[in-house]
Formats: C-alpha cells, sequence, structure tokens
C-alpha cells in the first residue's frame, strides 16, 4: 500500500497531465468541445423527464412545481453517471492502455488515479450545471450541499474499487467486459433513480436495501431533493463495501501485474 | 565501478491455464499449476558497466525485443533477476505510446512525465526536446499527422532528454534518415563518455560493429554467443546459414545455363577465419568453386568470377584466361579451385557468379553459367575507413619541398 502510494506521488506529473491530456484528446475536433461533457447526461435527464414526468409527478411525495420531476430525476442521475463511468471505464482500463504498458515501465497504480480524477472533472460539469438549475428554480438545497463531498467521496470509492477490480480480471477473461455493459444496464434499472422506491410493489421493496447504489442515489436524493441529511447507515456500508472492494482489487493488481503485459 | 546492468540466469515463460479462474485462485494465494509453459528466454546472463555499449543481434523471433521488455521491466521475468542501476531510458519498437490527436508538445510533456519527471523538470528540457527532435512547426501539430520517421525523432529526443544511466534502443534507429541518424549516433557517443550504458538491438550489422563493444547473438530465446563484434557477426551469419539449410541447394547451381560439359558442383566463400562471411572491407577472401567434368576425355576450360553489387552492376571479374593458368578437369572427377580475392570493397550486399566456358570468351562454348551463385556482405573495415564501392588503398603524405612551390603557382596565377 505503501509503495503505491509513493509511487503515485512520484508520477503525479504523468497524472495530472494525463488527465489533462484525456479531456483535450476526447474533445480535439469537436466544435463544442467541454459542452459535451454536460450534454449528453442532460441529454439523458431530458428524456426521461419528458416521457416520464407526468406518470411519476404526483407520486413525489411532498415536492410540488413543474420541476418536480426533473429534480428528482437529477440528483439520481448524477450519482449514477460517476458511478457507471468509472466501471465502464475501469474494466477497460488495462486494455485500452496495452500499448503504454507493454512500452513503458511505469506504476500501474497511475491508471486508475488517472481514471477517478477524469471521471470526477467530467461529472463535476454536470453537477455545477445541475446545481445552477437547482437555484434557478428556487431548489437550492442550502448548506446540506456541502454533503455532496463524502456522497462524492463514496461513488468514487465504490465505482473504482468495482471498476478496478474488473478492469484487472477482463485482461485476462475478456468476457467480463462484454458482461458488464449489460450488468450496467439492469442495475440501472433497479435502482430508483427514475422512479420512487414507493411505486414498487410492497413485497420488494425490503430487497432494495441489497444494493449498494440504492443507499448512494437515496443519499443524493435526500440532499438535493428532500433537503434532509443523507441516512448514514446505508451509506457507511456502501463505504465499507467499496474499500473492501478497492483493497481486493489493489491486492489483484498487485500479483496480476508480473503477468498483465504477457497477455495484453 | 560497479555495473549498470546485471542480468543474472534470465528466463521469460508464457503460462497457459486451463482455465483463466485458475490463474484468478493464483492471484489470492492458492498455486495452481499452468496447463502449459511456453518459455521464451532461456537462462541469458551478462552485465552492462558504464561506459559499454552491448548489442543484441538474432533474427526475428529469436527473443530480443522480449528480453529487452524484462529488463527495462515492462515484462516480469519467470525465472532468474535484472539488477539495475540507475534510470534506464528506453525506445522499445517504435515511439512511446503517443496520443494521435495530440501535438508533439503535449506528447513530449506526456512522456516525460511517464519517465517520471517533475512539471519543473519537463518544463526546462522541452525547448531542448524540440531543437533536438528538429521537426520544425509539426511540434505544435497532432502527433497523427507525423510520418514514422518523425515520431521516431520526437521519441528519440524525448528519451534522451535526460542522459539516462542505461539507454536501451531497439532497431528504432532505422526508421530515422541517414542526418538523424548520425545526430542520434553522435548523442549516444557523448553519453557513453559521460557514462551512460547502451543496449543495441540492431539488423544493421554495420552499425553493431561500429558501435558494440559486446555482442549478444540470441537465437531461439537463448544467449548462443557473446563476445567482441567482429566473431558475433561472424557467428550471427553461420546462424542464419544453417537457418536456410534448404538455401544450400540454392548454393548448388540449378539456375542458370550452359551445354552441360563440365558444371560448377557448388560455390562458398571463404574468409580469414574460414567464416562465410559477412567479410571486412580488405580481407582476404577465397572464392572457391567445386567443378565436375562430365566428358570422356579431359577438357581444357577456363574458369571465371564476377562479383556483382547489389544494384547489378559489375564490380570485378577475372578468369583464368586473364591470370594467365589453364584448367584441365579430368573426365567424372571432381576439382576444386580457389580464386584468392582481396576483398576490397565498401561495405554492402554484393553477388558472385561464376562460369566454366572453352575460350576466354562465354559466349564461345560456355559449359555452365551460374549467375548469382553466392551472396554476401561486406561490414566493417579492416585498416582504413572509406566510402564508396572500390577501396582503392590510399596514402597520405605531405611532400614538403614541393609544397611551396605549389603554392607559389597556385599565387602567381591568381595575381594574373
Amino acid at each position: 500500500m505503501k509503495g503505491f502510494l509513493i509511487n503515485a506521488w512520484r508520477y503525479r506529473q504523468f497524472i495530472l497531465s494525463s488527465i489533462q491530456n484525456d479531456l483535450r484528446a476526447r474533445f480535439a475536433r469537436n466544435a463544442l468541445g467541454g459542452i459535451w461533457m454536460v450534454l449528453h447526461p442532460l441529454a439523458q435527464v431530458a428524456v426521461f423527464a419528458l416521457v416520464l414526468s407526468g406518470v411519476f409527478a404526483a407520486r413525489l411525495g411532498g415536492l410540488e412545481g413543474p420541476f418536480a420531476y426533473a429534480i428528482y430525476l437529477t440528483a439520481g442521475t448524477m450519482a449514477w453517471t460517476l458511478f457507471a463511468e468509472l466501471v465502464t471505464r475501469g474494466q477497460m482500463l488495462f486494455i485500452d492502455n496495452g500499448n503504454l504498458l507493454k512500452k513503458i515501465a511505469f506504476p500501474k497504480i497511475c491508471l486508475p488515479l488517472i481514471l477517478s480524477g477524469s471521471a470526477l472533472v467530467n461529472n463535476s460539469a454536470l453537477a455545477l450545471v445541475a446545481l445552477a438549475f437547482y437555484a434557478l428554480v428556487g431548489h437550492w438545497p442550502g448548506w446540506l450541499v456541502l454533503w455532496l463531498v463524502p456522497l462524492y467521496a463514496v461513488v468514487v470509492a465504490f465505482g473504482l474499487g468495482l471498476g478496478l477490480l474488473l478492469g484487472v480480471l477482463n485482461v485476462f477473461i475478456r468476457d467480463i467486459g462484454q458482461m458488464t455493459p449489460i450488468v450496467l444496464q439492469f442495475w440501472f434499472w433497479f435502482t430508483p433513480i427514475i422512479y420512487m422506491t414507493s411505486i414498487l410493489p410492497a413485497g420488494a421493496q425490503p430487497w432494495m436495501r441489497f444494493n449498494p447504489m440504492f443507499h448512494v442515489v437515496e443519499g443524493f436524493q435526500a440532499v438535493l431533493v428532500f433537503k434532509t441529511a443523507p441516512a448514514l447507515g446505508g451509506l457507511m456500508m456502501v463505504a465499507g463495501l467499496a474499500l473492501g472492494l478497492m483493497g481486493l482489487a489493489l491486492w489483484c493488481l498487485r500479483a496480476a501485474g508480473q503477468e498483465m503485459a504477457d497477455v495484453l | 565501478m560497479s555495473a549498470l546492468l546485471v542480468v543474472n540466469g534470465l528466463g521469460k515463460a508464457y503460462r497457459q491455464y486451463s482455465s483463466e479462474w485458475q490463474r484468478v485462485l493464483g492471484w489470492l494465494g492458492l498455486r495452481r499449476k499452468p496447463a502449459a509453459e511456453h518459455w521464451v528466454i532461456n537462462d541469458v546472463s551478462f552485465a552492462l558497466a558504464p561506459g559499454e555499449v552491448v548489442g543484441i543481434i538474432g533474427h526475428n523471433g529469436a527473443g530480443k525485443s522480449t528480453l529487452l521488455k524484462m529488463i527495462t521491466g515492462t515484462l516480469h521475468p519467470s525465472a532468474g533477476e535484472v539488477h539495475r542501476h540507475g534510470r534506464i531510458g528506453a525506445i522499445l519498437e517504435l515511439g512511446l505510446g503517443f496520443h494521435p490527436e495530440l501535438t508533439g508538445r503535449a506528447n513530449a510533456r506526456h512522456a516525460l512525465g511517464l519517465m517520471g519527471f517533475s512539471g519543473e523538470e519537463i518544463e526546462q528540457a522541452l525547448p531542448q526536446v524540440e531543437a533536438f527532435a528538429e521537426i520544425g512547426e509539426y511540434f505544435e501539430q497532432p502527433v497523427r499527422v507525423y510520418s514514422s520517421g518523425m515520431q521516431m525523432r520526437l521519441a528519440f529526443a524525448v528519451v534522451t532528454a535526460f542522459r539516462p544511466d542505461l539507454l536501451i534502443v531497439d532497431e528504432a534507429l532505422s526508421v530515422g534518415d541517414a542526418y538523424f541518424q548520425q545526430k542520434c549516433f553522435e548523442r549516444i557517443r557523448s553519453f557513453r563518455k559521460a557514462g551512460s550504458g547502451l543496449l543495441f538491438v540492431s539488423h544493421d550489422l554495420n552499425a553493431v560493429k561500429l558501435l558494440c563493444d559486446r555482442v549478444l547473438v540470441m537465437d531461439h530465446g537463448r544467449c548462443v554467443f557473446q563476445g567482441e563484434a567482429e566473431p558475433a557477426a561472424v557467428f550471427y551469419n553461420q546462424l542464419i546459414a544453417r537457418l536456410s539449410e534448404d538455401a544450400a541447394a540454392a548454393m548448388a547451381p540449378d539456375t542458370g545455363f550452359g551445354t552441360g560439359e563440365a558444371r560448377i558442383v557448388r560455390g562458398w566463400l571463404e574468409g580469414e577465419l574460414g567464416n562465410p562471411g559477412p567479410f571486412a572491407a580488405g580481407e582476404r577472401v577465397d572464392a572457391c568453386l567445386e567443378l565436375q567434368c562430365d566428358t570422356a576425355t579431359p577438357l581444357q576450360t577456363t574458369v571465371g568470377i564476377l562479383v556483382r553489387d547489389r544494384f547489378g552492376q559489375d564490380i570485378y571479374g577475372v578468369n583464368t584466361e586473364y591470370l594467365g593458368n589453364v584448367l584441365e578437369l579430368q573426365p567424372g572427377q571432381q576439382q576444386t579451385v580457389r580464386f584468392a580475392l582481396n576483398l576490397n570493397l565498401g561495405p554492402g550486399k554484393y553477388t558472385l557468379t561464376a562460369a566454366l566456358h572453352s575460350q576466354d570468351h562465354h559466349l564461345e562454348a560456355c559449359y555452365h553459367w551460374a549467375d548469382a551463385l553466392l551472396s554476401f556482405e561486406v561490414a566493417g573495415f579492416r585498416g582504413p575507413r572509406f566510402v564508396g564501392l572500390a577501396g582503392l588503398g590510399a596514402h597520405f603524405s605531405v611532400d614538403a619541398a614541393a609544397e611551396q612551390a605549389a603554392s607559389l603557382i597556385y599565387a602567381e596565377r591568381i595575381e594574373n
């Protein structure tokens, strides 16, 4: 663990310039550049809001107004987009960088750090736009907004832990790369992002607690939609799970590091 | 001084498992036996001292690149160990994993970061990288518009921006043009003077001979020869010759034409050490031909050889008639003849054609004409270096008495 940290510090310049280059390369030759970063998730929010606001608006307990559903939807999307980006890019992390790993000896720990940095930059743009939207429609959460810091930390830890573990395994077992998007698809619909838990049949509701993302999304919604502090119990559990995953992923990374370049 | 690099009993195996999950279980401490092991490098040991240049030669797939990857640390050895002292700068394959959409400058900055330098050091080095690469305004353009030569220029400039203790170059230099190659060699030489070591992989035997103090010959993942450049090159060529055992048939002239009264059965070249090539310019080389006469009576014949360069230009031809010899072949007997040559040819690739005919001219009655019977390479020099195809054996002297007179005459002419 200590070795990982020392290496990461020694290569800080590389990590920073990689995050920068990542963004620059993604939007090179795009006229709108970084605006696309925000447009993608906003488009998703807009689609769901247009189609579904009539269906769900009435069920948002205590929340009224023309933007109620959009507010609810945006809160969940903020958490999910970051999580999904970390998992999707995480599982391809070593394969996509195979060329680099085969040519230059550098600490592999740099790669997940670059990933989390670049994903955070992407998503903070979305978060800023979303918060501006809340302020505009008069739904600013006030000081509660600071809860977003620990909430984001939990999402990053969980998404990175899972993404990194899948990334290491995917180098050797490529089926994982095919499977992940399907699982994420199901996962998205089994998490109350576009709907509320209350619309589920009573028998199904307790099972939701076994979905870690349920607690995370609920936390975002508590702060941004209902302007209350998030329920800590569930979040602590997810944080613990995230740390466990992260430890397992780092263990695998250290063990697999020797063989990784062989099969890339 | 202690060695920059010590490689001890290094081996690399690619392991296959019956299921990849077995491999995963292996990480968690449950060691499983791999289903198959494929050893690509076996027991390679050598050391490299500061200021030393070690070359690695071998045919494609001999394990050179795998060996270098283990030395730089991108691959993990399966057996043995690598001890590195100091910083390694390496150009493996081509380029440094440059990002095609980013400019040369951004890529250079990025690659230097990847080598572990701080932002400050990088900003200091960039102007120097730009100057060395000499790619002009392309430095500010995305790498995707670069030619492979330009990418190589940038890669070399980046890797050598700071003097590494050990520089590893894997065939990359062959992409550059002659001017840039010169420049690279110049920089390598200056690094060497400052105490850097160099590990150099190339197919260019000339460059290897010029540069290397010691050469490793790799074959099938083993180091089959380790020693000075000249004998290593000879060893390597013998290896190649063995590789093309079928090509032994090519040495027997089934190509060619002639009336067939007598035949050239085979031919070979022998250098001073009995080596089949490559030869150094100025080396004594014997061109040997084994001849067979198929007539019932003894046959008077002229035998000749002709050396051509790679463009097919005649460089030197001679026959027994010119040399004032007469050769009589006995019926049904094989005879070996030998032309001792002073091979004072410039470095390059040549062929040797041999012919048997009745008179001094092969159009009279040509028994056998074997076109390009042998090919050989001249690499390196015995004696002073020169450029061009022919070594004319120049000697230089200053004629003290005549010098003044000559310059006087010259001065007078100018005045007139």
